[in-house]
């Protein structure tokens, strides 16, 4: 079993999305522990996204996610460090890895 | 896909976990990097945040805008780059900070949860939230509503005079002797000027519950409802964009010179300037691009704008926030969740990431050309106040060109359209002359859709915008839900161009009486 948090940072996307789940807020960080199902491969950033796509946004999917990566304009950080720097799409997710999205966008 | 996966994982593993493991600081080249700025800059959490404070300190250094001793207003929303904004000043103010800064800051929230629809609790919700991030900073601050701008006087629209200021280096001089003889000065006049107002102030040393009242105090109801009407009227949410930056401009400005303020700090990052660079020239702003985007912005004359944190990208300011814990309030703005072609300004900005994301250098490249367009000319080359200034956003006016103009020329084909336009409104006024008697439309080329008289006429208001405040006006259903100190303004600028029509041939005669 794994436990990852995904932090989403004022982002009024996710915001509403997780108004309904276990939300809790800290220094204004909307901060989301979920629990992937267990896979033979490890988890990667690409799948990640597309797991939460499935299971997290139920509503306009395409102003977090456009493609198969997020939306131009969302970083994200893993572990407080730049996935530019860690392969983005290809990272492999650890347990308790710490995955933040932060949206750059005007207006959230 | 999984078979492709399989053969692919081990060769993944070894570049991407070997690249971010041996990835180290460009600066020290000792720590791990946690961020990538510009193409191939890795920098380490401590070396970044040596650089994100260094650049501060220098913009302000470089430029030298600010004197010491100066009263600066941070124009604070409560988004990313503002709070790293204020974070910056309070930094540069701390006892250690080896070049300490030496203005006096005070803060300026303005609450514009009426433009997006939100209820009075949400609004109250977003105050408290903003003032217990400003309480913190230990800094005088002002939470005000963009409601106030229904109380503003019309002189707001007239430019000030500049103050004429000595050479840099002998103020800095003459305020280091001044500080030495003297304590700091307190700050009851401004109070006091406040408390006329009816701005709400607050200062960290008070007693917060007591001003937390009346800091959230309800703006009238019937504010809130001439705003929603305005933000009604207008047709496009390009229009409303350009409408709420007007106001805002208006309101921060009005706010800087009562309490008086000579420096206003707007946080715009350089994505976000950007942005505004592209769009601005979509809206037919072009002509202002180095007061809109530049580092100092001084059309109002007594009131600077500046843009220290303009050399800062939106992914340096989010990395800064979320490493050193700066904290931003989260507040839907006019542009939260809407589709991406709903606005000028909301393309433009889906333009610039999309290509940033694809060429990293994109946003650079866009800065780095406004930089080359110089502010200092607009006023070399009008004058300081000689030049007429649009009545809205006070610059100065782009549209007294020559015939043999782009500008002419549109107006010519706005003018030829809808006189097209009215014949088939109107089939009892078929001809272009019956319209023409009654004397309402064909004085100007006027942007009503029909001949109905208005409470004030449409072309001579018209006439006192830019090009591009022109293209904002039109999108407006009705001049009438504009706030009064933008009529009682342009009423009292129209009244002093017939009065020098009047006197016109008096004037004439003196000019003529110098020449010989
Ligand atoms: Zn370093
Ligand atoms: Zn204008």
């Amino acid at each position: 079993m794994r436990v990852q948090w995904f932090c989403f940072f004022l982002s009024c996307l996710t915001r509403r999305v997780l108004r309904g789940g276990a939300e809790l807020l800290f220094d204004g960080i909307k901060q989301h522990q979920v629990t992937l199902p267990n896979q033979s491969n490890p988890w990667d950033i690409r799948q990640l996204l597309v797991w939460i796509r499935h299971n997290l946004l139920k509503e306009r999917p395409e102003l977090f996610i456009q493609g198969d990566t997020v939306r131009p304009g969302i970083l994200v950080l893993i572990n407080d460090a730049d996935w530019e720097l860690m392969g983005e799409l290809d990272y492999q997710l650890e347990d308790k890895d710490n995955i933040v999205f932060i949206s750059t966008l005007h207006g959230g | 896909m999984c078979e492709e996966e399989e053969v692919y994982c081990p060769e993944l593993q070894d570049t991407t976990q070997g690249k971010s493991l041996g990835k180290t600081c460009m600066k020290c080249k000792e720590s791990s990097a946690v961020l990538l700025i510009r193409a191939g800059d890795a920098f380490c959490k401590s070396c970044f945040k040596e650089y994100f404070v260094h650049k501060f300190r220098a913009t302000l250094g470089k430029n030298r805008v600010i004197y010491p001793g100066e009263k600066v207003l941070l124009a604070f929303s409560g988004g990313p780059s503002s709070s790293a904004m204020v974070q910056q000043v309070q930094e540069g103010m701390s006892r250690d900070a080896p070049k300490k800064l030496r203005f006096v800051p005070g803060i300026l929230f303005i609450d514009e949860g009426t433009t997006c629809g939100m209820s009075h609790e949400e609004r109250q919700q977003n105050m408290s939230e903003v003032q217990n991030v400003l309480q913190q900073t230990g800094f005088p601050f002002y939470i005000v509503s963009l409601e106030q701008v229904f109380s503003l006087p019309g002189s707001i629209l007239q430019r000030g005079v500049p103050e004429q200021r000595a050479n840099y280096k002998q103020e800095v001089d003459r305020f280091m002797v001044q500080q030495q003889a003297q304590g700091e000065t307190g700050c009851s006049d401004i109070l006091e000027n406040l408390a006329k107002l009816g701005v709400n102030v607050s200062e960290s040393s008070r007693e917060s519950d007591k001003m937390f009242q009346s800091t959230c105090r309800h703006p009238p109801d019937t504010h809130t409802q001439k705003l929603i009407q305005l933000f009604a009227s207008a047709k496009t949410l390009t229009a409303k964009h350009q409408l709420l930056h007007t106001l805002r401009s208006h309101l921060i400005l009005h706010i800087a010179r009562t309490c008086g303020y000579s420096k206003v700090m707007s946080g715009e990052s350089c994505t976000r300037l950007s942005v505004s660079l592209l769009s601005n020239i979509s809206l037919g702003r072009g002509a202002f691009l180095p007061l809109d985007t530049g580092f100092c912005d001084s059309r109002y004359g007594d009131v600077d704008i500046i843009r220290p944190m303009r050399e800062y990208s939106l992914k340096e300011i989010a990395f800064y926030n979320r490493l050193f814990h700066v904290s931003s309030v989260f507040i839907p703005a006019l542009n939260t969740k809407v589709l991406e072609n709903s606005s000028i300004q909301q393309l433009s900005e889906v333009f610039i990431n999309r290509l940033q994301a694809d060429f990293p250098s994109t946003v650079s490249t866009v800065y780095r050309t406004s930089e080359k367009l110089n502010v200092s000319k607009i006023d070399a080359n009008q004058g300081t106040c000689a030049k007429e200034r649009c009545l809205l956003c006070l610059s100065p006016l782009d549209t007294q060109v020559g015939e043999a103009s782009a500008f002419h020329a549109t107006q010519i084909s706005h003018y030829i359209s809808q006189k097209i336009l009215m014949k088939f409104n109107d089939p009892a006024n078929s001809s272009g002359k019956s319209c023409c008697q009654e004397g309402k439309c064909c004085k100007g080329p006027g942007y009503g859709d029909f001949c109905q008289p208005r409470a004030l006429q449409a072309p001579s208001f018209v006439d006192m915008l830019c090009y591009g405040c022109r293209l904002t006006v039109k999108d407006l259903q009705s001049l009438d839900a504009l706030p009064q100190y933008v009529l009682h303004e342009a009423e009292h600028r129209s009244r002093r161009i017939e009065m020098r029509k009047e006197i016109e041939e008096f004037l004439l005669d003196k000019d003529e009486e110098n020449l010989h």
